[in-house]
């Protein structure tokens, strides 16, 4: 059955750039037929968006779980799927029905477990799992230790066509730390190391993926100066890009007094001048993605010692009300926060979604940008409650919900 | 009102208020004045320990589990005479690391022990703040014998009460201005955390000495001075206190040998002379010898103070369970109000 086209009327439209403007905007077949100063034909379903913005539907890119309330509460209509699944997804036929496995209301994007096993040795299945409905390859939660192999993987990747997704921190540096070096690790006993080690492993991949003639996304870029390589590169033109979650640009190690677990993450947190170098650097633009990292744990999980607990945070719900504190803040404005939040993500993935404008997937989310709101582990959405900003007050809430012009929530 | 074993010398607030906490997880929840009191409290336990006849019945009927969940012999000996000297039901509990260290059985097992109504539980373990964790879940005083890399506060507390005694400081005494040197494994010691955090807090001045691997980063934001360089760390110093290095540490992951260890790091009569001429040595055990301390600095007949630490922790550790079991007890001006819950409330 095709659905009737359908006409949001009543919104302030998020276009590429500019502040919000009054608009309708109208969808026919799954993709946006146009927008802007129009009126719904006769008989379209109409939705009256009674001033609220009207976005694109959230791209996240990277996430370790479907999670699909948590997604659609906070308005993520496309997730880019890590390979760090059990079984990993370095196998065709894992990454076929991962694909499929959202749909049709959540668009699933595999990520190809970059080698087999994620063991960072010998170089996974690619093309067939490109073929297969993978949209980019990942070295997962872990570094590729092994340049050789790194470089090899990105040389294929580069013919494929095909973003390699990297985890940035130098495992021979970083060991069993679940900590960064410095006076609250120190503190705590924590097993701790240094923020360099994600520079390290930057500056090595940088000159790996220019070498290959690669294109690569640092998935988490948190430190000043893995940031100033990555603004280096992309000043001599490279295909380098690079994101961040919410909990990098909002939370500093001194979340960690008192062993919260919900604290343990990968990459850990940093220290507070890391923390303002990454608003600089989403403001400059350095940084292009914001995802939610998206990991929901039990307590089974997280219910441990600090060091013995598992990294990761449910994201999925705060990722939008976070990111708008930034647009309060006055970093970045509206447009640049669908930006990060949708249209790079997209473009990454090679996906038409991310930016409302006629012919791309109608993935439309309907927010409320003020609308207050309390973070409450103990009732998320999620299948999981580990989130850092518990009882934080914020601001920001998804009131509908649109997959391919079809209302999902 | 006055507690029968409250000194009634107005050094401190009354009743339940000079020691506020339901649990001793480290000494970094202690104010200074908390941690005096606890010397202070020590000081009679030092004084029957030197009697024959050294058993109370303050605690009668009391249950105290020592549950150990990382190996040790010296510490849970201490705390089961210190339990056993104050007439309380004294309990351990070895859980061998590698059975109890993953997911749940942690929490399980502190729900256990609370089912069995110990009257406090003095816990020792791998992870830095595990203890911590455990407090969160149970209803009786949690004492840290020691958790991961964090903290060991009875080991702190014994070894200050060490220093005021060897000092021939009284009751009521801090340690201002005395130079303290800890040299070692700064980075992996819980011993030298809590000691850094109760030697600061009463006024010492404390330096820390290890080679790049092990030394902690950051460290000079606990108040301390660091030092690379064991003679420059030895200058003037008043006490030296060498912490044991573990073996499978100086076969060439952090230190390439032994021998190369004791070369730079080990405290040999020589290089004892860089410290005050009649400085005091102490160590908190079990001794390398030869490695980082030699025999005869160790066996020292006056300066060395190993020994008398020993001493010191059974007394220290008495104080400790008699203090957090007031409230139980219902000693007269310990009842539960103002008892402040540290592991709750902070959660």
């Amino acid at each position: 059955m095709i659905a009737r086209p359908l006409t949001i009327t009543g919104g302030r439209l998020v276009l590429a750039e500019g502040a919000p403007v009054p608009g309708a905007l109208r969808c026919e077949g799954g993709r946006i037929a146009a927008l802007g100063d129009i009126a719904p034909q006769p008989g379209d379903e109409i939705f009256d968006a009674k001033g609220a913005v009207v976005a694109p539907g959230l791209v996240d890119l990277g996430v370790f779980a479907i999670d699909k309330p948590a997604f659609h509460f906070g308005g993520i209509t496309r997730a880019g799927l890590m390979p760090d699944q059990s079984p990993p997804l370095d196998h065709p036929a894992r990454v076929r029905f991962a694909a499929q496995s959202g749909k049709p209301d959540l668009w699933v994007h595999p990520l190809a477990a970059a080698t087999r096993g994620l063991e960072g040795t010998e170089l996974a299945e690619l093309a067939l799992m490109r073929d297969a409905g993978a949209r980019a390859v990942s070295t997962g939660r872990g570094w590729i230790a092994d340049s050789g192999v790194m470089l090899r993987l990105l040389r294929y990747c580069a013919m494929l066509g095909l973003v390699v997704v990297c985890h940035a921190e130098d495992a021979g540096i970083t060991g069993n730390a679940v900590a960064t070096a410095g006076d609250v690790a120190t503190r705590l006993g924590l097993p701790s190391a240094p923020a360099e080690a994600e520079a390290l492993a930057v500056a090595r991949d940088i000159a790996l993926a220019e070498l290959a003639g690669a294109q690569i996304h640092f998935r988490q870029v948190t430190t000043a100066r893995a940031l100033d390589l990555v603004r280096g590169a992309k000043a001599r033109g490279l295909k380098v890009t690079a994101g961040v979650t919410p909990a990098h640009f909002m939370l500093s190690d001194l979340e960690l007094v008192g062993f919260r677990t919900f604290c343990r993450l990968s990459p850990p947190l940093r220290q507070e001048a890391d923390r303002k170098a990454v608003i600089a650097a989403i403001a400059d633009g350095t940084i292009d993605v914001i995802s939610s990292g998206h990991d929901p744990r039990g307590p089974e999980d997280k219910r441990l010692p600090f060091a013995d607990a598992e990294p990761g945070m449910a994201g999925a719900e705060t990722l939008l009300p976070l990111t708008l504190t930034l647009v309060r803040d006055g970093v970045i404005d509206m447009a640049r926060a669908f930006a990060l939040l949708a249209a790079n993500p997209a473009r990454l993935l090679g996906v038409a979604a991310g930016v409302l404008e006629p012919g791309r997937e109608a993935d439309v989310a309907i927010l409320d940008p003020a609308r207050p709101w309390i973070v409450n582990s103990a009732k998320m959405a999620a299948a999981a409650g580990n989130t850092p900003f518990d009882r934080r007050p914020v601001e920001g809430r998804v009131l509908a919900l649109f997959k391919g012009g079809k209302q999902i929530s | 009102m006055q507690s029968p074993n409250h000194p009634s010398t107005g050094r401190y607030p009354a009743g339940g208020l000079a020691f506020p906490h339901r649990d001793l997880t480290g000494i970094g929840q202690l104010a200074r004045h908390e941690i005096l009191y606890l010397l202070d409290e020590a000081e009679q336990w030092v004084a029957l320990n030197r009697q024959s006849q050294k058993k109370t019945d303050l605690l009668s009927g009391l249950t105290i589990i020592n549950a150990f969940f990382e190996n040790s012999t010296r510490t849970l000996l201490s705390f089961e005479i210190a339990g056993k000297r104050l007439g309380a039901d004294v309990v351990n509990m070895h859980a061998a690391t590698s059975s109890v260290k993953k997911g749940e059985t942690l929490i399980d097992t502190a729900m256990t022990l609370n089912a069995m109504r110990a009257d406090a539980i003095v816990i020792r373990h791998a992870s830095s703040g595990a203890v911590r964790l455990i407090a969160e879940k149970v209803d009786c005083p949690v004492l840290n014998a020691g958790d991961g890399q964090h903290e060991h506060p009875t080991q702190a507390l014994l070894d200050a009460l060490t220093m005021r005694h060897a000092m021939g400081l009284p009751a009521g005494s801090d340690l201002n201005g005395l130079k303290v040197t800890i040299c070692g494994d700064i980075l992996h010691s819980r011993v030298a955390r809590s000691n850094i955090l109760s030697l600061t807090a009463l006024g010492a001045d404390v330096r820390v000495c290890a080679p790049p691997a092990l030394m902690p980063a950051e460290i000079e934001a606990m108040g301390v001075t660091a030092f690379f360089d064991f003679d420059a760390a030895l200058k003037g110093a008043n006490v030296v206190m060498m912490l044991r290095l573990q073996q499978e540490r100086m076969s060439g992951q952090f230190i390439p040998s032994p021998r190369e260890y004791r070369h730079l790091y080990g405290l040999t009569p020589e290089r004892l002379e860089r410290a005050e001429p009649d400085a005091f040595i102490m160590h908190p055990g079990p001794m390398n010898r030869g490695i980082e301390i030699d025999s005869t600095v160790a066996d020292h007949p006056t300066r060395s103070l190993i020994t008398r630490q020993v001493e010191m922790g059974v007394a220290i550790r008495m104080a400790c369970l008699e203090v957090l079991t007031r409230r139980a007890r219902r000693v007269p001006g310990w009842n539960s109000e103002g008892a402040s819950d540290d592991a709750g409330a902070a959660a």
